[in-house]
């Protein structure tokens, strides 16, 4: 847990324009109540199960195991999840949340489009209006999910300032958020941004590594010796890693893109910041990152 | 190495004594360059504006609108820096005292370290900084640095901001309190909002201090209505806007700054 303004050590905090730290207050209540709420939980797990697809298989990759001819690989399937991709666990937590806050208005960033999908996908089903900002060259990038949202009856603006990517879709969203806070709740999509976005993030994908823990220990009979991820914003890897933090001998590894195109510069730099209202630090910069301690 | 007296308090000090409403205008540094910047500067000080408010172009601005997002763009094409803003700063200092704050965001002190910026910058003639996306929670190793160097913390209250925070907000605060009459970006309006004579109200329960409004003011005639509910006024983007559409052109600080004496005119009309 992070502390009471949301550090966790020398990161994360909040770091806003004065107009959010109030409506980040009420969010970060309303969170930790709904959190404590047997009716909420309830709820939350009821469209897991029926709507998003969870449990999700635990897979043995057979033919890659014996290709690399090391590890017993096992596949954590959350492509399998409705929309295809992990990112529907946050955006539904949040929507619910939203609607407990009496919120009308759904707002998100979204880099290849999936986190997009999902939000406008969860605001369909409960009827709200939904704006997802979007990079220019992601539009271009990825139209096929900018196709998707907007069937599903999302507003989707491409972002033309400055690389035209993810991080300038942060920021308009936020400037959008600011000007709307009132009506507006922003579903933020990864484990950054401030607090209580990082804890709640990680809270609603904790799922992945409750599920895959309990799965390798029914099939395995053991812990795994390592957990590998994809790091974007992180929140995937934190999801499965979670659950496995106080468990000695389980190694965690972060793998992040070398290329700029698919990782915007500053979310690859080493050095500590204070972007996007947000998390004073960035992860380190190697593609390889161990995280925790090492086995 | 830190002022007896900071040139903002000092300067409200003097509008409190002759009964006068003060004008704060923002413009983006380097825009279009540092040496314009410097000759903008020392114009908006001969049209009588009270407080220049320097805007650090950084490259991910989410509390600005358009106008000020492309002068902080025009700002780092330039090659403007942080460092260069604070040189710039000490060669108008060589000609003028008009109080001068930074307007800033808070990666850019974080990177090149808290307390050598704000020693730096007091160094430099810097009276105040107001950090956008620096709320009072964050900032106890911030208010140390700037007591110990002289420089005013330019807090800001928003239209969500609750009265107990308000009170939390007041209590820090030094030189005067920036009352953001809009929940948004910065940019101009069409009309003022209307939040402002309940928000002062709310404020001055808590505190002395002078209060200046902005957020959205582009005119004359907004100029003097918010100015009955405040003791100044903040204008950016109607100067911005201003700035890019003069670009390179020579005579830009004196045009611009023809722009400022109306508001300041504007203001004076509306006596304390
Ligand atoms: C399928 C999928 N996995 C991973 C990511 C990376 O994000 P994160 O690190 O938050 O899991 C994305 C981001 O778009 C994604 O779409």
């Amino acid at each position: 847990m992070p502390d009471a303004e949301g550090h966790f050590g020398r990161f994360g905090g909040r770091y806003v324009p004065e107009t959010l730290v109030h409506p980040l207050q009420q969010l970060e209540e309303e969170y930790f109540r709904a959190q404590a709420d047997p009716a909420f939980q309830k709820e939350l797990s009821y469209y897991l199960s029926e709507f998003v697809g969870r449990p999700t298989p635990l897979y043995l990759a057979e033919r890659l195991t014996r290709e690399l001819g090391g590890a017993k690989i096992y596949l954590k399937r959350e492509d399998l999840l409705h929309t295809g991709a992990h990112k529907i666990n946050n955006a539904l937590g949040q929507v619910l949340l939203a609607r407990r806050m009496g919120k009308t208005r759904i707002i998100a960033e979204t880099g290849a489009g999936q986190h997009g999908v999902a939000t406008a996908t969860v605001s369909a089903m409960f009827g709200l209006q939904c704006v997802i900002y979007m990079g220019a060259v992601d539009c271009e990038r990825q139209a096929l999910n900018v196709y998707r949202m907007k069937m599903l009856g999302a507003e989707v603006v491409p972002v033309q300032a400055g690389q035209r990517t993810l991080k300038e879709a942060v920021n308009e969203a936020m400037r959008d958020w600011v000007t709307h806070v009132r009506s507006t709740h922003y579903i933020l999509g990864t484990a950054y941004g401030a607090h209580p976005y990082p804890v709640m993030v990680r809270n609603f994908h904790r799922v992945i590594g409750d599920e895959a823990r309990r799965q390798i220990l029914e099939k395995e009979g053991r812990l795994p010796d390592c957990l590998m991820a994809c790091v974007g914003g992180g929140s995937n890897a934190i999801g499965l890693f979670y659950p496995f933090l106080n468990d000695p001998g389980v190694a965690m590894v972060g793998w992040r893109p070398a290329d700029t195109a698919s990782c915007p510069s500053n979310m690859r730099r080493a050095s500590m910041g204070a972007r996007w209202a947000c998390c004073r630090a960035r992860a380190p910069t190697s593609s390889r990152t161990t995280t925790g301690r090492s086995s | 190495m830190s002022p007896v007296s900071n040139r903002i308090e000092e300067r409200f000090r003097r509008l409190r004594e002759e009964r006068r409403k003060g004008l704060v205008v923002y413009i983006g540094a380097g825009d279009p360059d540092l040496e314009a910047t410097r000759r903008l500067t020392l114009a908006l000080d001969r049209a009588g504006v009270d407080v220049v408010e320097l805007g650090v172009p950084f490259s991910d601005p989410l509390a600005d609108g358009i106008v000020n997002q492309l002068a902080a763009q025009r700002g780092l094409a330039s090659g403007t820096t942080p460092p260069k803003v604070l040189a710039t700063v000490a060669a108008i200092r060589r000609e003028s005292e008009v109080p001068v704050v930074l307007y800033i965001y808070f990666n850019l002190l974080h990177r090149v370290g808290l307390a050598n910026f704000i020693r730096d910058a007091a160094a430099a003639g810097v009276d105040g900084l107001l950090v956008l996306d620096l709320p009072p929670e964050e900032a106890d190793e911030y208010e140390g640095l700037m007591r110990d160097a002289g420089m005013c913390p330019i807090w800001l209250v928003a239209p969500t901001t609750p009265e107990a925070r308000v009170e939390r907000i007041a209590r820090r605060a030094k030189g005067f309190i920036y009352y953001v009459s809009r929940e948004g970006v910065t940019g101009m309006q069409a009309s003022v909002s209307t939040t402002i004579a309940d928000m002062t109200a709310r404020i001055r329960r808590h505190s002395d201090l002078p209060i200046a409004v902005g957020f959205g003011i582009s005119n004359p005639e907004q100029a003097r209505e918010v100015a009955r509910h405040a003791e100044a006024i903040v204008v950016g983007s109607a100067i911005v806007h201003r700035v890019a559409t003069h670009g390179q052109d020579p005579a830009m600080p004196d045009q611009v700054g023809a722009f400022a004496a109306e508001l300041a005119r504007a203001v004076a009309e509306v006596s304390a």
